[in-house]
């Protein structure tokens, strides 16, 4: 099994349409795929009709992996399912201080039964820096942090990477990609260039701004489902492609 | 109770094909939709997983190996692609894609490409062909069930489909299936539930397989190379002897045309022993229906006309284990007597099919089944003893022969004498089957147990002895023929050598099996089998019934 975790400290900066996307573009390539949906908003789930609620909440799935299997859903799509989300999730990081494991492998741990139902693991991170989101850096194989060219958020990709950079054992691999690029504006056109030239691990396909994207919300799908030959579809698409075809960096 | 999430019928519910017309099932397919948009948004999906047209056909021998072992072979085509799928009680149990493969066509397990189908099946069927068994055309739907926010809770699969007999298009009744999409299973329970209290919905009882059979008229195991006659104790003899001899008599003709169009060689060998069983029935209950006796010699004559083809089937089919058993030759060295015996075979099965198509042979089958239904629907008026009655002299008194042959055989006895013998074992075996239903099943089996194990070594002497003259035979046409290279007649020798040591083997295994099924215990078992319950119209065998005759 391949993790995937979309994460990102700043919020509203395209996580969760790329974690639905890509999970979306994986099943439909016949891989057997997983969505958890990590953020107690649930934004996730909304988008694929399901309930944001796991019984025992996110206290159960913790425990025990019984909870883990009885809680998922499938999808209306063929080979994806979906762990939704739960309020209780905004305690996440008590409920993952509490036990005397390891309090950052948790998730890691949870997700290991999983390993033979599933080819793809995606998890969609909240933002912020906190307990969860250590626990999902641990348990991911790809980190993919969605990124608006801007100056601030150069910064944080830098800061992500240093803190990466700390972990004693295995670490994520790191891979930005471009979120809501706006063509027009010269300053998003600058910064991807820069960064394309500068950083390893930065994804060339860019997702553009696009209205249909937000659209996602009232049509409660992926993009890539109700529109699939639109320019929104094609640039997830692309960026899946690139994702999945070349050779892990390292 | 939840009902069956897998099967639902649209009609009648009685499995019957052509249940329900066109107009009526679409009637109550919009009925069973109408059901559940009570409870479920209700959106057909087209181009979902699992839907479109496609093309089914069940494969099996003409034995039903498969089905006897509870197996189920289908071949499935689709827009792209074909696969075949072997199941046990609706379980898929492998599963192997096949291009280049025409199901019309019958083939040998051993030439399907290599797969765990393949694998699975090889043992069994060989050396059967797999035939198409029923074939059905389906076009299947799907449609989404939803809940209040429009998410797929459950999925209904409608299974249209159509099977072909002879021109002719039988519509088999709707088959309705609820699956369930993870993580809401009472939804799917209560989709089932609706749809089982649909007006004309009823639980599918039998498989897709089962229903496409029953609607062209068969049923798995309608063919058996078995005695299957329908015989009673009290019936006259006469009748029953002819309603066993009719049953030979289909199992014969059932064979010819797989023989004629050399399908497998199990064909011929099912037509032969039918053939063989007939000429013993006629020999030994003939005074019963003593119309049968003149057809003793046509019935000769088919056996003669088999036997040179069947006799080169054997040589054929034991080729590879009788190479791999070769020691200073290589199997390679046999490869020219191998070529050498499949024209021959050519040859032999041209003379063969002439035979089979000629008017002799038609004459021979049409005037015998006539005598028999005469002899069966027209009884003659004199007093005949019952069946009952006929099957317990006649045993004892094949059972009688063979001990008193076979305890005069010592080790110095010709080869002949084991021949003979082998003889009266088989026509003893014959009657015992013949009047199987008569007897006790238990005893039965065991009688019969024994007698095999006889005659498996009286087999193997003879049949080792018949192979070895042969392949000296075939040596010599090979030699006429200037096809044999050298190596391949010392190849020869020494498979002709590996048979004179199996039939030593077999030989000195005689006086033990012998004596196991004719000394003390195995008659106490036969004096079982033929004793019956005293009672009126039931005699039982006066005296001693398995004493030897004096000399």
């Amino acid at each position: 099994v391949k993790i995937f975790a979309t994460y990102n400290i700043k919020g509203g900066v395209g996580k969760t349409t790329a974690a639905v996307n890509l999970a979306y573009l994986s099943a439909e390539d016949g891989y057997r795929t997983l969505l958890w949906d990590l953020d107690p908003q649930g934004a996730a789930s909304f988008l694929f009709r399901i309930k944001p609620r796991v019984k025992g909440g996110g206290k159960a799935l913790i425990r025990g992996t019984k909870a883990l299997d009885d809680a998922i859903k499938g999808t209306d799509f063929e080979h994806l399912d979906l762990l939704p989300a739960d309020f209780t999730y905004r305690n996440m990081d008590l409920i993952l201080g509490d036990k005397d494991k390891n309090p950052t492998r948790q998730l890691a741990q949870l997700l290991r039964p999983l390993a033979a139902e599933y080819d793809h693991v995606f998890l969609d991170c909240p933002p912020s820096i906190s307990l969860v989101s250590e626990n999902v850096m641990h348990a991911a194989d790809v980190l993919l942090v969605p990124l608006i060219p801007t100056t601030l958020s150069v910064r944080t990709l830098d800061q992500l990477t240093e803190f990466v950079a700390g972990f004693s054992g295995r670490r994520p691999e790191i891979r930005a990609f471009f979120s809501m690029v706006d063509r027009r504006k010269r300053l998003h056109q600058e910064i991807t260039e820069k960064l394309l030239a500068e950083r390893a691990g930065v994804l060339a396909a860019p997702i553009p701004a696009l209205s249909l994207i937000e659209r996602m919300s009232v049509e409660r799908a992926p993009v890539t489902a109700f529109a699939p030959r639109s320019q929104a579809a094609r640039a997830f698409r692309a960026l899946w492609t690139e994702l999945t075809d070349e050779k892990p960096a390292g | 109770m939840t009902p069956d999430l897998q099967g639902f019928e649209l009609g009648e519910g009685n499995g019957e094909a052509n249940g329900v017309g066109g107009a009526d099932r679409d009637r109550s397919l919009s009925a069973v939709l109408d059901a559940l948009g009570q409870a479920f948004g209700v959106i057909t999906e087209p181009g979902a997983p699992g839907s479109g047209a496609r093309q089914h056909t069940w494969l099996d021998t003409f034995d039903w190996r498969l089905s006897r072992a509870g197996l189920v072979l289908e071949y499935e085509r689709k827009s792209h692609g074909a696969r075949l799928l072997l199941s046990r009680d609706n379980l898929p149990i492998a599963e192997q894609p096949v291009t280049g493969w025409r199901s019309s066509r019958p083939r040998l397990a051993a030439d399907l490409p290599a797969g765990p189908v393949r694998d699975q099946l090889l043992k069994l069927a060989t050396p059967r062909a797999l035939l198409p068994m029923a074939t059905a055309a389906s076009t299947v739907r799907v449609a989404r069930l939803l809940n209040a926010d429009g998410k797929t809770v459950a999925r209904l699969t409608v299974d249209d489909s159509t099977v072909t007999r002879a021109d002719q298009a039988i519509a088999l009744p709707p088959r309705l299936t609820i699956t369930e999409v993870r993580g809401y299973p009472g939804q799917a329970r209560r989709a089932a539930r609706l749809l089982a209290d649909s007006p004309g919905v009823s639980p599918a009882g039998t498989s897709t397989f089962a229903t496409a059979l029953h609607a062209l008229g068969r049923h798995p195991g309608d063919y058996s190379n078995g005695v299957t006659a329908a015989i009673t104790a009290r019936m006259p003899a006469s009748v029953a002897v002819a309603t066993l001899l009719l049953g030979l008599l289909d199992t014969l003709e059932q064979n010819v045309d797989g023989v004629l169009r050399d399908i497998d060689t199990e064909f011929l060998h099912d037509l032969r022993v039918a053939a063989r069983r007939t000429r013993s029935a006629i020999k030994l209950l003939g005074d019963v229906i003593p119309e049968s006796r003149p057809y003793a010699a046509e019935f000769k004559w088919l056996g003669d006309l088999t036997t040179p083809t069947r006799d080169l089937d054997v040589h054929l089919l034991g080729f590879d284990a009788m190479a791999a058993q070769l020691v200073a030759a290589t199997p390679a060295d046999l490869e020219p007597f191998r070529a050498f015996l499949a024209r021959r075979r050519a040859r032999e099965f041209r003379r063969l099919s002439a035979g089979l198509r000629s008017a002799r042979f038609k004459t021979l089958t049409d005037h015998w089944r006539k005598t028999l239904l005469e002899a069966r629907d027209h009884p003659a008026k004199r007093k005949t003893p019952t069946a009952d009655e006929v099957a317990v002299a006649k045993t004892a008194r094949a059972f009688r022969k063979i001990a008193a042959q076979g305890g005069a055989i010592t080790a110095d006895s010709p080869p002949e004498s084991l021949h003979d013998l082998r003889k009266r074992c088989k026509e003893l075996r014959y009657v015992l089957e013949f009047f199987a239903p008569l007897h006790d099943p238990v005893t039965y089996k065991k009688v019969v147990g024994d007698l095999k194990q006889l005659q498996d070594c009286l087999g193997e002497f003879q049949d080792s002895e018949v192979q070895r003259h042969e392949i000296a035979e075939l040596a010599d046409a090979m030699l006429a023929e200037r096809a044999a290279p050298a190596a391949t007649l010392l190849a020869m020798g020494e498979i002709a050598a590996n048979l004179a040591h199996s039939q030593a083997e077999a030989r000195a295994e005689f006086a033990d099996r012998f004596a196991r099924f004719a000394g003390p215990a195995g008659q106490q078992r036969f004096r079982a089998l033929l004793i019956r319950p005293s009672g009126p119209g039931l005699t039982r065998p006066s005296g001693p019934v398995l004493e030897r005759p004096r000399p």
